[in-house]
Order: structure tokens, then sequence, then C-alpha cells
């Protein structure tokens, strides 16, 4: 452990002198001249205790002194994983599926609210994963084609008084439309230059957004969006149906549970397609891909259709959810956090994008006192991810076995 | 008339800080092949350190008696503490990236720029930090045109950081050997140059002239933001691909056209859209002519 230790004391004592004296001038200098460093110091030994202790995790895990902890957590997850695959894959979705469905009946107001947010970002994390984790392109500005679904039923609703039904398709409509006219210069490129594009696409709509006063009314947004209209039947007086608004926490619940399943379903379907499988060579490597005869222009192109219908149908619901749109919603932070949490999840996997939205989501929701960190631990918790597990926590699955795999 | 020469100004100023952030882009691109998305962070970072050091300059009462020295001081600190940054960045998350896949070190630059806007956002406040205007206030009237001492000031500036920067590429035996280390790294590093060094020493660089170009809109425009440095940091990328990625001329007259076209647009066509004039140049360019108005052939894993 000594030894352990030694190799890695002189570069966390360099690393920690630096982030003083980074620290240092942004906290201990007065603009009245003067200089303090009581506050440079309090801060400074919080990080140092905080990351001494993960270094010293870290440094244990390498040399087995966890053995205690770390063996019976291991072997807790392996009897996991091996229960879990004795029993079907059916039985874990079926049991899922039974809790999600009665959750709002135990969590409170505010328990459901978190839920609703965490589908409506697990179906725009599984989106961006089609054209980030499947395709490989890694996309800055997705946010925008969630805005253009929200403001295409937001604008439709106000003006044209269209319900929610007749939109949620148009919106996806808008917006794979959207993606098409981005997409289509675009793709030419690869790499870097796309996400930069993208980044800019993304600025563009947004700042449309915020200047085109007679359609979106510029930023003050567009206020009184009618909720989601459902007729149920109704049995007084024989048999009719009765148009209800949908203004029950519980039933917007229910709907972003349908619009995340659905989701998930088709993201899985094209996956494991023929469509999926040319995906994931042009990720891999796309001049190779191309001489396969794979068109990688229109998968490409489909790829980033597909991410923007997606988005486009959650941007619906947002909009119907809160009633409310205006272009602050769909900034490029929004864009990032969501990126993040596919990040975070494991590209190009499912249970994992669901696990990072759920913890993106939710635990900023359990730690409120450290609400203004949240931002700051997104762009930390990329970078770790990248240094230390850059499949993510859930990584993907390949489809099939590989040459490489079958030697070992 | 006097319009136009007006808009020519003040689009020379405007450029002359883009070119400057453009060439950290640039330079970082040419070495490592990576964009630097915490770029446009160490813009905004050099925007607060300029206001600190002149605000507290300005505190114990230096500010009235030597404000040259006061300035140049105040310059000099914050690009010092922002090529400090920089390095330290770089060796934190980019450095033990550089074999994997290039999406892990886009992520984890994009990861890097959320981190530090928000780290000055908590350390500086979510509100605007002040510059101290009484700096630089006179101006020449030339009839209906008008030029301010301070535009002067950064202009000149602008120009001597950027001919001190073509004078250490070219003609030193760094810039030799950082010319040597971006055409290729295994060849640089069989005649005896630290690759290593040599991409710290590209950091840095980059980053104190993206604070010097911080300190002049903190100036210019007479206060900065935790946020500043997102767009402007895209406008200057943009202008490093106008340019030809890699290509330091390039960057310094993509900077100046990106500006200028900024500033004409906003003058004549619409002053709300300004921002997307960028952003038109910069697909534009990348869909017709990828390389850029400079650029060598590059082969097309990069693009």
């Amino acid at each position: 452990m000594i030894q352990e230790f030694k190799k890695v004391w002189k570069p966390y004592t360099i690393g920690m002198l630096w982030l003083l004296g980074l620290l240092w001038p942004l906290l201990g200098i007065h603009p009245d001249g003067t200089l303090t460093f009581q506050k440079t110091i309090t801060v400074w030994s919080y990080l140092l205790a905080g990351s001494f202790v993960c270094l010293m995790i870290y440094v244990l895990k390498g040399t087995d002194s966890l053995k205690f902890i770390a063996d019976p957590i291991s072997r807790v997850a392996g009897n996991i994983k091996t229960t879990s695959i004795a029993l079907p894959t059916w039985i874990w979705l079926g049991a899922g599926l039974i809790v999600a469905l009665i959750y709002p009946q135990f969590a409170g107001r505010y328990g459901t609210d978190v839920a609703i947010s965490v589908l409506l970002y697990i179906c725009l994390g599984l989106g961006l994963n089609v054209v980030v984790g499947l395709a490989g392109m890694l996309d800055l500005g997705y946010i925008a084609f969630y805005g253009v679904g929200a403001y295409t039923y937001a604008i439709l609703n106000t003006t044209y008084g269209l319900g929610f039904w007749v939109c949620l398709p148009l919106s996806g409509f808008f917006a794979c439309i959207a993606g098409c006219i981005v997409g289509y210069p675009t793709l030419r490129m690869r790499g870097d230059y796309l996400a930069i594009v993208t980044l800019g696409f993304g600025e563009i709509i947004r700042i449309i957004l915020n200047n085109w006063m007679e359609l979106t009314n510029g930023p003050n947004g567009i206020l009184g969006v009618k909720p989601i209209g459902i007729f149920l039947p109704v049995f007084e007086n024989g048999f009719t149906f009765e148009h209800f608004w949908m203004k029950k926490l519980q039933l917007f619940y229910y709907f972003a549970l349908g619009l995340a399943i659905v989701a998930a379903l088709c993201v899985h379907r094209l996956n494991f397609s023929r469509v999926g499988r040319a995906w994931e060579s042009i990720r891999e490597d796309e001049t190779a891909a191309e001489l396969m005869g794979v068109n990688t222009f229109i998968y490409k192109l489909l790829a980033y259709a597909m991410g923007a219908i997606f988005a486009g149908l959650a941007g619906a619901f947002f909009a119907a959810r809160m009633r409310f749109v205006s272009p602050e919603s769909f900034t490029f932070l929004e864009s990032a956090m969501v990126l993040c949490m596919v990040v975070l999840g494991g590209m190009g996997s499912i249970p994992g994008i669901i696990l990072g939205v759920a913890a993106l989501i939710a635990l900023p929701e359990i730690f409120r006192e450290f609400e203004s960190y949240r931002m700051l631990i997104f762009g930390a918790t990329m970078v770790i991810m990248m240094l230390f597990r850059p499949a993510g926590l859930i990584p993907a699955k390949r489809v099939g076995t590989r040459s490489e795999e079958k030697e070992g | 008339m006097e319009y136009f020469i007006q808009q020519l100004i003040n689009g020379i100023t405007l450029g002359g800080m883009y070119a400057l952030i453009a060439l950290g882009y640039t330079m970082v691109y040419g070495v490592i092949q990576l964009i630097n998305f915490a770029h446009g962070e160490f813009f905004a970072a050099g925007g607060y350190v300029g206001a600190i050091a002149l605000g507290y300059f300005a505190g114990i009462g230096y500010m009235e008696t030597h404000p040259i020295i006061c300035l140049t001081a105040s310059f000099a600190m914050a690009m010092a503490y922002c090529a400090y940054l920089a390095v330290g960045v770089e060796k934190i998350a980019y450095k033990p990236l550089r074999k994997e896949s290039r999406l892990a070190a886009l992520l984890s630059a994009l990861g890097m720029s959320i981190f530090l806007s928000n780290g000055l956002m908590l350390t500086q406040g979510v509100y605007d930090a002040v510059y101290p205007s009484e700096l630089f206030q006179g101006r020449f009237d030339f009839g209906m045109v008008t030029i301010s001492y301070l535009q002067i000031m950064i202009v000149s500036l602008t120009a001597f950081l950027l001919v001190g920067l073509n004078l250490l590429v070219f003609k030193t035996k760094v810039g030799m050997a950082m010319r040597a280390t971006a055409q290729d790294k295994t060849m640089s590093a069989l005649v005896a140059i630290g690759s290593n060094r040599i991409i710290s020493l590209t950091f840095a660089i980059g980053a104190g002239l993206a604070c010097a170009a911080g300190i002049m809109y903190g100036l210019y425009y007479g206060s900065v933001r935790y946020d500043m440095g997102f767009v402007p940091g895209i406008k200057a990328f943009a202008a490093a691909v106008l340019g030809g990625i890699g290509n330091i001329t390039g960057a310094m007259l993509g900077g100046l056209i990106i500006g200028m076209v900024e500033i004409f647009g906003a003058g004549y066509l619409s002053s709300e859209y300004k921002d997307v004039f960028a952003f038109i140049i910069l697909i534009a360019v990348l869909y017709f002519k990828p390389n850029g108005i400079m650029g060598e052939n590059i082969d097309d894993t990069r693009v």
C-alpha cells in the first residue's frame, strides 16, 4: 500500500498545489485593495479532504487492501448477475414495468413530478443515443429539435387551436424536417467539425426562437398552451365519450411512461436491425462501411432524423406539461446535460441511459442544497467518465461475437 | 460612407479579439488535432482575472497615479494565470486521452468547459463583473467618425501580440519545435523535441492570447460574465476554420473577417441576428471549402 501510494503522491501534491494557485486569485484578491487567504484555504481544504478520500479509495482498490469490503460486494453483485441471467429477461422487464406503473400511487406529488422529468429525459437521451451512441456522430445541438417540437405544439395549439393528439405527430414531423435540414449540409463532415456545426445550428435555432417576435413571441415565450385532452368513456346516460383535460399529474406520468417505453422499444428494435448494424459500422469505421456498400450519407441522415423525431415528441409533451414554452428552456447547457446523461450511462446502451438519466435528474433533487453545484458536477462527471470509464456505467453489449474476442 | 468607415473600425477592433482567440484553437488543433472546447473559458477566465487585478490596483490607489503600469501588470498577471490554468487543464483532461478515440477527448473537453464556466460562476457570482470605465476615456473625432483611445489601444496591442506570435513561431527555435511537433510527433521526438513540453507550451500561449482578448473584451464592453466564453468561443472557432484550421496566419485573417461580418451584418442587416452570421459562415466554409481559405490539404479523417 505504501508502495502504491508513493507512485501517486507526487502528481497529487502538484495537482493540489496547482489548484491552490488557481483558486487564490479568484477568491483572495478584493477590489478594495485587500488580500485575504482565509476563504481560499477553507475552500481548498474541503477540496483537499474530498480528493484525498477518493485518492485513498483508488490506491486501496489498486492494492486489494479493500478486500474485506470489495469481496462481499462483488459476491453480491455476482449473485445478482447469475440470478438475472437465470431468470428470463421478460420477468425483469415485467417487474420493472409493474414498479413503474404503481409508482405514482406511493410517491407524492413531488415524487411524481420528478419521475415525469426522468421519463422525459429518458426519451430525449434515447433519441440522442441513436445519433451519438449508435451512429457515432457527436451532436451538440440536439436540444434544438426538442425546442422545435415544443414550439410546434405551442404555436399550433394557441393560434389554431389544434389538439395535442393532432400536434404530437406533427411535432415529430417538423422536428424530423428540421433534422434533415440541419443534417443535409452537415453530414458530409466527420467528428469534431460535425460537433461544432451542430452546436452552431442549435444556437441558430435558439436565436431564431428568441427573435422571431410574430411567431414565437420572442423571449417572453408562449403562455396558455393547453394540456393533453383525452376522451374517456362515461357510463352515465348510456355509453358516451366525454372530453377531459389531462390536469392530474398521474395521467401525465402514465403518458410520459408510455412515451419512454415506445422510445426504448423503437431504439432497441432499431439497434438490432439491419439499420442498426449499418449505424454501428459507420461508427466503427466510416470508410470501411462505405466500401462494404453501406450508403453512409443516407444512414447518417436517418440517424439524425430519428433522433430529432424522439426529441420532437418529447418536446410536444414538454410544452403540454409546462403549458408554457420559452427559448430559455433550449439552451446549449440542456444539450450538454442530455449528452452527459448518455455518456454517463453508456453510449448505445438502453439500460445505461435509463440509469444515467435517473442518476443525473434524481440525485440533484435529493441533494437540493447543492443545487448551484449541479452543472459543475456534470462537467466533472463527463471528464472523469472519459478518463476512467469511457464506455459508461453499463456499457453497451456488442451484437454477435467478434474475432478478437473469440481468440481471447 | 462615414457609417461604413465607423463600422469598419469597430469591425477591426472586434475582429482582432476574435483573431486572438482563434489562434489558440488553431494552434492546439495543429499540435494535437483536438478542438479545445474549454478555450472559450480561458477567454472568460482572463476577463475575470483582468477585472480582479484592475480592481485591486484601483483599490490600493495605484490606478490614478500609474494607469499604464497597472494595465500592463494586469495583462501580464491575467495572461500568466490563464497559461497556468491551461497547462493544468491539458495535463488533467487531455493528456491521458491522447491515445483514446477522438470522441472521448472531445467529450472530455466539453466537460471541462462546463466545469470551468461553472467554477467561475461559483467563485465570482452570477452577475457581471464591472470593469473600471475611467480608463481611456478620450477619443478622436474625424467628422462623423470617432475612434476612441480604447480602440486604438486594443488594435495596437492585438497587432503587437500577433506580430510577436509570428516571430515566435516562425523565427525562433521554440517555434520551429512547435511546427515540427505539429507536422509529425514521432519524427520530432526522434530529433529530441519533447512533445509534452511543446504541447504544454502551445496551450499556455493559446490561453494567454485568449486571456488578452478577454481583458480587451471587458474593457471594450465594460463588463464580463461567467458564461461569456461560449459564443465568442464558437465564433473564434469559426474564424479558425475559415482560415484553415492549423494555420496561424489563416486564423488571424479569419478572425478579422468574422469580426467584420458580424459588425457589418449587425449594422446593415439585423442586429438581433448578429450571432447567426458567424455560424452561417462556419457552415458554408465547412460545406464548400473545408480546408479554409488558407488551409493546406487535410486528410479526410480530420474533417
